[in-house]
């Protein structure tokens, strides 16, 4: 990026200009310049914060060309002047009919992927019935407990046309089952069945904590799916291994970049220890990120997880076909970084962090609405957001030119310093003998709880200034925003419709799939097609996890997990 | 000087986000109080269980799932049931100001909102028990 000799001109240059900035820089504008993520920021990037950068192979090398290796500008060749992101916004409440609903409205609109939330009991693996879904069904997302409600829910949406994301993880295998019944009866093939589900229990355990089963029986869950997609659903990304709830739990944007791709390689080594051949399962591989508010810390980010993802595809685990190598990812904003004060300083908060996503290459984008911090966000909310990114696609020029940041000094040394510091962090999981081992005995929770704490000390010692939280307050301030409730009809409609179905369907054809189940799980068979067994009986998510609960034990954190910092 | 604080914080519910109880029990402990933490998916009867076993003063709830109207209702009751209405219960989520003033109003001591300093809860805390032990 420049040559050996201007380094040398160059420290003489900046000696003498230190002298003169000495003088200005006792008095400073604020305590600490540090980002989001407490981490200290110089007051000047010049060539030599580049380390190696006066040698010709540093570029060629680390930088290199959008959709060539290791992809730190891209992984496609033209990005944005092809194909501009995919602007997809999260959906679901209530029952399935009412989310059918509001598919179709997306889908009339001109939307071609869909994007599907689910409700606690359905994540947790219990029916809406169920004692433990009191006062939670259709709450968070929409409520799902059988093929039945599947039907409902893609009712008049023709599955071999639209792209269906479902962020569910300990019971994906039954959704994904509900969802290839629904195709069955449409009579579309499963080699035309596209989508996406989150499927990443890692994560669960490290930090949303919806888990349901122990780690081992969890990852074969995911190996037996994996397995069966590529056979059958070669369209399908059965995972996105996602670094957004680890970040929302408080972690460091380094802690998110290395627990994630800790992660992301577990689950290649899982699946290669079950006989699978890496270039058949990892090109359907994709991550999924957050946007925090530090806008270069972000950027940095995603570049840095390209280049460790590429490296780590092509030489740890051999992988050949250039799609393995390719770390794609969908990106959120910061749902944390939200305030209920002054909701309406949201939407600028939202734009910036889009803005990062976009320079830093994602595939696709879901920015939140502004009264998230008060409750699930109302029609306007959710248009304000959608049009924030289509104002950063449409209006700003950012998405003119590939990569425009590349070659910043900032941003070449910060890039450089998030992958030093994440290969830094897979050495101490590896010492601590691995990821599974470091869930268990509660290390990343334990990290991620102390850098959560560290952020609420900053703010509350005023070292970090959060807009009308801890200054710039308005005064006895009224929220006036409206606020979306789920109405308490829902449930009482969604706990009959279950009764219902399983008082209709045929009992004795239950039994025996719910038995087959049971054995393949206690055994070594396909644990998905057993459930997709299950699911064309009318088996329920509740029954089927039930199954698994008692073969496999529910998993409970430990004691080292649960400290606070 | 008087006994430390003893405080519950329990995650009712099917909900896993524990990051805002985890800071405030780093918070409170920080501040002197003795903090018992009961872990994920725990119901009415196994926290007012936990409160009583454990002599506490104060139940500390967190609730980000929008199930609180049905949740804080039934560990009230259970407290009810239990004998434990000297308990002190508190909470905190992503609860509407609506649901909010209703909840007070049913016998939750308070509901903190997002963006609330831990010094605020602490002082609450503090100065509500104090009056209560007098």
């Amino acid at each position: 990026m420049y040559s050996t000799n201007l380094l040398e001109k160059l420290k003489a240059r900046l000696a003498k200009w230190n002298e003169t900035a000495e003088k200005t820089r006792q008095k400073k504008s604020k305590p600490r310049f540090f980002t989001v993520s407490s981490v200290d920021i110089d007051e000047l990037y010049t060539p030599d914060k580049v380390k190696g950068a006066d040698n010709d192979q540093y570029y060629l090398d680390n930088i290199g060309l959008p959709g060539e290796y290791p992809y730190t500008r891209g992984v496609h060749h033209t990005m944005y002047r092809t194909r501009l992101w995919t602007m997809r916004q999260f959906a679901g409440m209530g029952t399935p009919k009412q989310t059918n609903e509001r598919f179709k409205y997306i889908l009339k609109s001109g939307g071609t992927g869909l994007s599907t939330a689910f409700d606690l009991p359905t994540l947790m693996g219990y029916d809406s019935d169920h004692i433990r879904s009191l006062g939670e069904v259709g709450k968070c997302g929409v409520a799902v407990d059988s093929l039945a409600d599947m039907e409902i829910l893609f009712d008049g949406i023709d599955l071999s046309q639209v792209s269906t994301s479902m962020t569910i993880n300990s019971s994906a295998s039954m959704a994904l089952a509900f969802y290839l019944c629904v195709a069955e009866k449409q009579g579309v093939p499963f080699e035309q069945v596209r989508g996406t589900l989150q499927n990443d229990i890692l994560k669960e355990y490290i930090a949303q904590k919806e888990f349901i089963f122990p780690p081992r029986p969890s990852i074969r869950l995911i190996t037996d799916m994996m397995e069966y997609c590529t056979k059958h659903v070669p369209q399908w990304n059965t995972i996105s291994i996602s670094g957004y709830h680890i970040r929302e739990a408080g972690a460091t944007a380094v802690q998110e970049l290395a627990f994630t791709l800790a992660d992301g390689f577990q689950y290649v080594e899982s699946a290669i220890e079950a006989g699978q051949d890496v270039d058949e399962f990892a090109p359907r591989l994709s991550y999924f990120f957050n946007a925090h508010s530090d806008f270069f810390e972000e950027i940095a980010k995603y570049r840095a997880a390209r280049r460790i993802v590429a490296r780590r595809m092509k030489n740890k685990y051999g992988a050949k076909d250039e799609r393995s190598w390719l770390c794609r990812f969908h990106t959120q904003t910061a749902g944390c970084s939200l305030t209920a004060q002054q909701p309406e300083n949201n939407i600028v908060r939202v734009a910036l962090q889009a803005l990062s996503g976009v320079l830093g290459g994602t595939q696709s984008l879901h920015t939140n609405s502004m009264d998230e911090t008060l409750a699930l966000p109302s029609e306007k909310a959710v248009k304000i957001a959608l049009r924030t990114q289509q104002i950063i696609a449409h209006e700003s020029g950012v998405a003119n030119t590939i990569d425009p940041l590349a070659g910043s000094y900032f941003i070449e040394a910060l890039t450089d310093k998030m992958e030093a510091e994440a290969e830094a962090y897979f050495e101490e999981i590896e010492r601590r003998g691995g990821v599974l081992e470091c869930i268990e005995e509660g290390f990343f929770q334990r990290e991620i709880a102390r850098s959560a704490y560290r952020f609420q000390r900053e703010i509350e010692e005023e070292q970090r200034i959060i807009v009308g939280v801890n200054d710039y307050i308005d005064d006895g301030e009224e929220i006036d925003i409206p606020v979306l409730r789920i109405d308490k009809q829902v449930e009482v409609d969604q706990v009959a419709f279950v009764q219902k179905v399983r008082a209709e369907r045929d009992e004795a054809a239950v039994k025996a799939a719910l038995a087959k189940l049971r054995e393949v799980a206690k055994g070594s068979g396909n644990t998905f097609e057993a459930i997709l067994e299950c699911s064309r009986a009318y088996g329920t998510l509740g029954e089927m996890c039930d199954v698994l609960r008692e073969e496999w034990g529910e998993y409970v954190e430990p004691p080292s997990a649960m400290v606070a910092s | 000087m008087p006994d430390k604080i003893r405080v519950l914080l329990a995650k009712p519910g099917l909900d896993g986000h524990d990051r805002g109880i985890k800071v405030i029990a780093a918070a409170f402990r920080d501040a002197g109080m003795e903090v018992i933490y009961t872990g994920l998916r725990q119901t009415p009867q196994m926290i007012v269980a936990a409160a009583v076993q454990e002599d506490v003063d104060a139940i500390g709830v967190s609730i980000l799932s929008g199930a609180h109207m049905t949740l804080f209702p039934a560990i009230l009751e259970e407290m009810k049931a239990k004998d434990a209405e000297d308990i002190l219960l508190f909470g905190g989520g992503i609860i509407p100001e609506e649901d909010k003033q209703e909840l007070e109003k049913m016998g939750v001591a308070k509901i903190f909102t997002p963006g609330t300093p831990t010094t605020e809860s602490i002082q609450f805390l503090q100065r509500t028990i104090a009056a209560r032990r007098k």
